[in-house]
């Protein structure tokens, strides 16, 4: 199992060297949305709350560090103070659904009310650019998180989709981990062990939605524009919670493998279908995907391969 | 709308994603009827009703039967592919722009006193309560309506006394949709509306359905007419756009403190 990531790791280090403008393009946001689906599967496959609200987080940290930027500073510094600020935001909705213990469909419905709220205000505040978004200028400057070659964004995406594996690996192995799949499994039973249910949660939904600022300000530094509807609409939250689904939630490899099915086949049809006037196919095909995963295969894909690959 | 939603929610605690864009269809359908066969909206809705209600059947039968007894978490998911499915087959199939019935109703209006009333809006008003009157009496005084708010009241109980719990769910789905179906034709000549309507709609249903109660038919009612006010007032007072800004924040106030709903009877 180790030599096959290390080897996936050297393939993917060198794949752009090779690679054409438009795959390395694909990439990159195969990437990007496995760092996201990770940074959900921390809370959502892990703990097992489902947020479906999680394009706020990417908001919030994508507008903070595009303002932050208009005023002078980096977005390298911009990303953290956006991360920080996505987890204020998270730490605020986890705290209410889980001190007023809000379970399954009413938490859902919590974390898809914050984030449309927020949607309606960076709609309507001009401060912010209102409903027609922030426009980012382009300099082209490693310094501000601008680069010219996409490359640049490849390895950054790949960085950022490591680095959020990581924090889930090293959560997994942990205590922590252990108890976040105790609370997904029975919340009620963790309770009467003595395990502290609420302050965990709140501090996986902390991790998780900072993961998620983060991924704001490389959705907002790659787009060089932020639309509300973009990044706080309900699409956008479905995209993430979406991967780790089919994939598998709760494992690691599990959202990393649903971005690896889902971003190209999305993409593909999107280009393939659009051009002939035909729009909206890939989420389609998105559906029939959820419906079959959840019929089929309940656990994800990533279970059902390791099952598929251990029998002899 | 809402009245179908809590249905659905409350007979089987299957919560449905897939309700606005349901409604959506039965938009739609009307639609087609209109411009196809110069039908009224008006006259059409009892068939676009009954188209959904075999949709609903079907999704029920089909999709969610299998996987009744598992977690809520794995049916919200599957409505959601539901809904991302109707949504974007409607997408292909009607285009992405805006559609409108044209009802020779909806230019009528009524001059009562100082007062101007749009006849369609009165039209659907007095349907709709029709309706929810029917409904009302459907579940409380005939047999098959009592079957199913025994089988919502307690599984095991409703099978204990022989029901054949599985087609008492698929009829109600059934009905849930096309209530649905009923209320999309219906507003169809006064709400301009296009595929992606469908997700404002299942989310402004559940703001409706969490305020006034889970599973309980006066709820749906009153939360429905206490959202539209709230935004009407939103609009009145701010700028329109922030209209929605009450009806969610209204829905986090009611999930913290009453999540079981201004007339919901039991915790969640």
């Amino acid at each position: 199992m180790k030599w096959a990531m290390a080897v996936a790791l050297a393939v993917l280090l060198a794949l752009p060297a090779v690679l054409s403008g438009y795959a390395v393009t694909i990439f990159v946001l195969i990437f990007f949305y496995a760092f996201l689906s990770q940074a959900w599967n921390i809370v959502g496959g892990y703990a097992g709350q489902l947020s479906a609200g999680h394009a706020a987080f990417v908001g919030v940290g994508g507008y903070t560090a595009a303002l932050l930027f208009e005023r002078g500073i980096t977005p390298w510094i911009g990303m953290f103070v956006g991360g920080a600020l996505a987890a204020v935001l998270g730490a605020i909705v986890g705290y209410l659904g889980f001190r007023f213990g809000l379970r399954g469909f009413y938490f859902v419905l919590l974390t898809v009310a914050f984030a449309e709220i927020c949607r309606i205000l960076a709609t309507n505040v001009d401060a912010v650019g209102g409903a027609v978004g922030l426009y980012i200028t382009f300099t082209g400057d490693p310094r501000q998180f601008q680069f010219q070659d996409q490359r640049a964004y490849y390895y950054i995406a790949l960085a950022l989709m490591l680095l959020a594996t990581g924090v889930a690996a090293l959560i997994e192995r942990r205590r922590f981990g252990i108890y976040l799949t105790a609370i997904r499994e029975d919340e009620t039973a963790c309770e009467a062990l003595g395990v502290d249910v609420f302050r965990y949660k709140l501090l996986a939904m902390v991790v998780s939605s900072f993961l998620a600022g983060l991924g704001g300000t490389f959705y907002a530094f790659q787009n060089f524009s932020l639309q509300p509807g973009a990044v706080f609409g309900i699409p956008l939250s479905v995209e993430i919670v979406i991967r780790p689904i089919i994939g598998g939630a709760g494992t690691l490899l599990g959202p990393i493998l649903g971005s690896f099915i889902l971003t190209p086949l999305g993409e593909v049809s999107r280009s393939y279908f659009g051009q002939s006037g035909l729009h909206g196919a890939h989420l389609i095909v998105y559906g029939v995907l959820l419906i079959s995963v959840v019929l089929f295969m309940p656990q994800g894909a990533y279970p059902f391969l390791r099952r598929l690959l251990k029998r002899p | 709308m809402a009245v179908g939603l809590t249905l659905i929610f409350g007979v089987m605690r299957v919560v449905n994603f897939a309700h606005g864009d349901m409604m959506v269809w039965g938009m739609y359908l009307a639609f087609l009827f209109a411009t196809r066969l110069g039908v009224d909206p008006y006259l059409s809705f009892p068939v676009c009703a009954a188209a959904l209600f075999l949709l609903g059947v079907v999704v029920q039968r089909g999709l969610v039967d299998p996987i009744i007894e598992a977690p809520h978490e794995m049916q919200i998911l599957l409505m959601l592919g539901v809904a991302l499915v109707l949504e974007n087959v409607a997408l292909l199939a009607f285009g992405p722009e805006p559609a409108r019935v044209r009802s020779p109703l909806a230019r009528l209006t009524w001059d009562v006193g100082p007062l101007y009333v749009d006849v369609a809006r009165l039209v659907t008003f007095v349907v709709a309560i029709v309706l929810t009157l029917a409904l009302w009496l459907f579940l409380y005084r005939t047999d098959l309506g009592r079957l199913i708010r025994a089988s919502a009241d307690n599984h095991y109980g409703a099978l204990v006394i022989g029901t054949d719990v599985r087609r008492i769910y698929a009829t109600a789905f059934g009905i849930g949709a096309a209530c649905v179906g009923a209320a999309g034709a219906l507003v169809s000549p006064i709400l301009p509306f296009q595929p992606p309507t469908g997700l404002s709609l299942s989310v402004t249903s559940f703001n409706i359905v969490i305020i006034g109660g889970m599973g309980s038919l006066v709820g749906a009612f009153i939360g429905g007419l206490l959202v539209s006010v709230a935004e009407s007032l939103g609009a009145v007072f701010l700028r329109p756009s922030l209209k929605e800004l009450f009806s969610f924040s209204l829905l986090i106030v009611i999930l913290l403190f009453r999540p079981a709903g201004l007339f919901g009877k039991r915790q969640p």
